[in-house]
């Protein structure tokens, strides 16, 4: 389904992405781990076509679309949706006008700048953020919503696009921990019900355990892991993170339940 | 607050659509209106303007190239003197150039004094900030043409009323984006210096000053280009330059035509050669300041 081959980002002399190599066969949730700067994010932009690759190759379905251009290669970015850290909707707008963003690819400027969009796209619009459990907010302006909630509009945006892929780029960085589990539970069950793959940037480790089918690790813009979350021991963990034997995986949890187990409080101490 | 299960709404969805498919629908009705008023205001306000025109938009409109024609075809006819005219105008340029150097220098001295009074925060006086605010709004409101012809009979024509008339108007919008900037400064230095014992203005040129320099300076040459410019402009009502030496040209009508085109090269040149030199500087003050 997805083939990534000898994929490399290089800034300058700099590799951020040194020849990744990923298959996937099937819709998959996918977690990708390891520290900041290894070259998660720019493996994402990448996929979406923000960047573009300096070498390799990503075919999807076929069809490859690192050589896509123009329209192209915007038709191949509404099939697959981003989402960010800081949730990047248009701050000014209402909710419901950032989920209908979603559309864009499928409509002309001058229609949209008019918000001139179906009646059957609105009411789409808003039953997603029924799904996504935000209806009430629909009529607000995004600014307006708190962290957890803007997040969610940000995925009713992706899902909108009625996208194959959706890639999130530590979507849940800026959140607390119990907006984070309500936004890594979405994605989830939109994994679940609608079958689409969803790759996802995480940086703690808890995380891509709890929600993922497959975990990828990456160090300094190599892939180092590759497995399920269960082949994810400690041992693999440290050599992921490059930590020393001081490394508790609780510290870089975001999960409340850590937050009560003894010697969190030691191990947050060292990182 | 965050609702942990992923729960639907009390209210239903059907309710929700309904009430945000008619705010939408009020929004565009809204909007449709402002745009028909808009249209129907610029198409009557066309006719009014056309009917109130001595020759009428549509009867000129095929004429328009006419007169660039006349003087594009005589001046390429001589084409062989425009070097010979270009040296022999380039005194005006550098008169034109310099009226326009002077007035912003001069213009942006007095713009820092207007907008250090002006701002918030920062004032010497903070009651008479109205005061300094109004003061820099009229400098800025009238046009330069006004003053320079108030000032050439007065003065009498020259480059000293041009200067003189560039530099108020200069002063008061420099006034403004400079207060701009100094609004956004951080008063924790000025504090620092003021515990020191040091004077107003000591806090000012070595507090705030340091702070905003690179976008005052960025300011400064947006505001220099746009002197060239009005100090040519100056020139038609007599107040010298490249643009007196235009007016000249252009008056005495055809056999001068050569002169004009070798005067609009002149402008022209100097003219994208100050923008490309400025853009490139300011380009640098601002992309450079965090290095």
């Amino acid at each position: 389904m997805l083939n990534i081959t000898k994929l490399t980002k290089r800034f300058g002399d700099k590799i951020a992405v040194d020849a990744a190599n990923i298959s996937v066969a099937q819709p998959t949730m996918i977690g990708i781990i390891g520290r900041s700067g290894a070259g998660k994010s720019t493996l994402l932009r990448m996929l979406n076509r923000l960047s573009d690759a300096s070498d390799g190759s990503i075919i999807f379905d076929g069809q490859d679309v690192t050589a896509l251009r123009g329209a192209a290669k915007r038709d191949w970015q509404s099939q697959c949706a981003m989402i960010f850290q800081q949730f990047n909707l248009v701050p000014r707008m209402d909710v419901v006008s950032n989920v209908l963003h979603g559309t864009l690819n499928k409509r002309s400027t001058m229609a949209t700048l008019f918000n001139l969009y179906p009646q059957a796209d609105i009411h789409r619009a808003i039953e997603i953020l029924d799904r996504l459990g935000i209806a009430e907010q629909a009529p607000k302006r995004a600014e307006a919503l708190s962290g957890g909630q803007q997040q969610r509009v940000a995925i009713a945006r992706a899902l909108m696009q009625d996208p194959k892929i959706i890639l999130a780029d530590e979507p849940i960085a800026s959140l607390d921990p119990m907006n984070a589990q309500v936004v890594m539970r979405s994605l989830r069950t939109i994994h679940e019900e609608d079958g689409r793959m969803v790759i996802a940037n995480l940086h703690t480790l808890d995380t891509a355990r709890r929600y993922c089918d497959r975990v990828i690790g990456m160090r300094d813009g190599r892939i180092v892991f590759d497995g399920t979350p269960a082949q994810l021991t400690t041992g693999v963990a440290r050599d992921i993170y490059g930590a020393g034997a001081d490394f508790s995986e609780a510290a870089t949890s975001t999960e409340i339940e850590t937050l009560n187990r003894p010697g969190v409080r030691e191990a947050e101490a060292y990182v | 607050m965050a609702d942990i299960t992923l729960t639907q709404s009390p209210q239903g969805v059907d309710s929700i659509q309904s009430s945000y498919v008619a705010q939408v629908q009020r929004r565009r009705l809204y909007g449709g209106l402002t745009l028909l008023i808009f249209v129907v205001l610029m198409v009557s306000g066309f006719n009014v303007a056309d009917d109130r025109n001595a020759g009428g938009f549509w009867d000129g409109l095929h004429q328009i190239g006419d007169y660039p024609a006349d003087v594009l075809s005589e001046a390429w006819e001589k084409r062989a003197d425009l070097p010979a005219l270009m040296a022999k105008y380039f005194p005006a340029l550098i008169e034109t150039v310099n009226i326009a150097a002077v007035s912003t220098l001069i213009g942006a001295i007095g713009g820092l004094a207007l907008s250090l009074l002006g701002t918030r925060g920062l004032a010497r006086w903070p009651r008479l900030i109205p005061l300094f605010r109004r003061i820099s709004d009229i400098m800025r409101a009238v046009p330069e043409i006004v003053i320079a012809l108030v000032l050439i009979f007065v003065l009498g024509g020259g480059p000293v009323p041009a200067m003189i008339a560039i530099a108020i108007h200069t002063a008061g919008a420099l006034g403004k984006m400079f207060s701009e900037v100094a609004e956004n400064a951080d008063l924790k230095p000025v504090e620092g210096l003021a515990s020191t014992g040091a004077t107003w203005s000591q806090r000012m040129l070595l507090g705030v000053l340091p702070q905003v320099a690179p976008n005052y300076i960025s300011y400064a040459l947006l505001r220099f280009e746009i002197n060239i410019r009005a100090s040519a402009i100056l020139g038609f009502v007599g107040a010298g330059g490249l643009g007196y030496e235009l007016r000249n040209a252009m008056a005495w009508g055809p056999g001068r035509f050569d002169e004009a085109g070798a005067i609009f090269i002149l402008l022209f040149g100097t003219i994208v050669f100050f923008d490309q030199v400025s853009s490139r500087y300011r380009n640098r003050l601002t992309e450079g300041q965090g290095q």
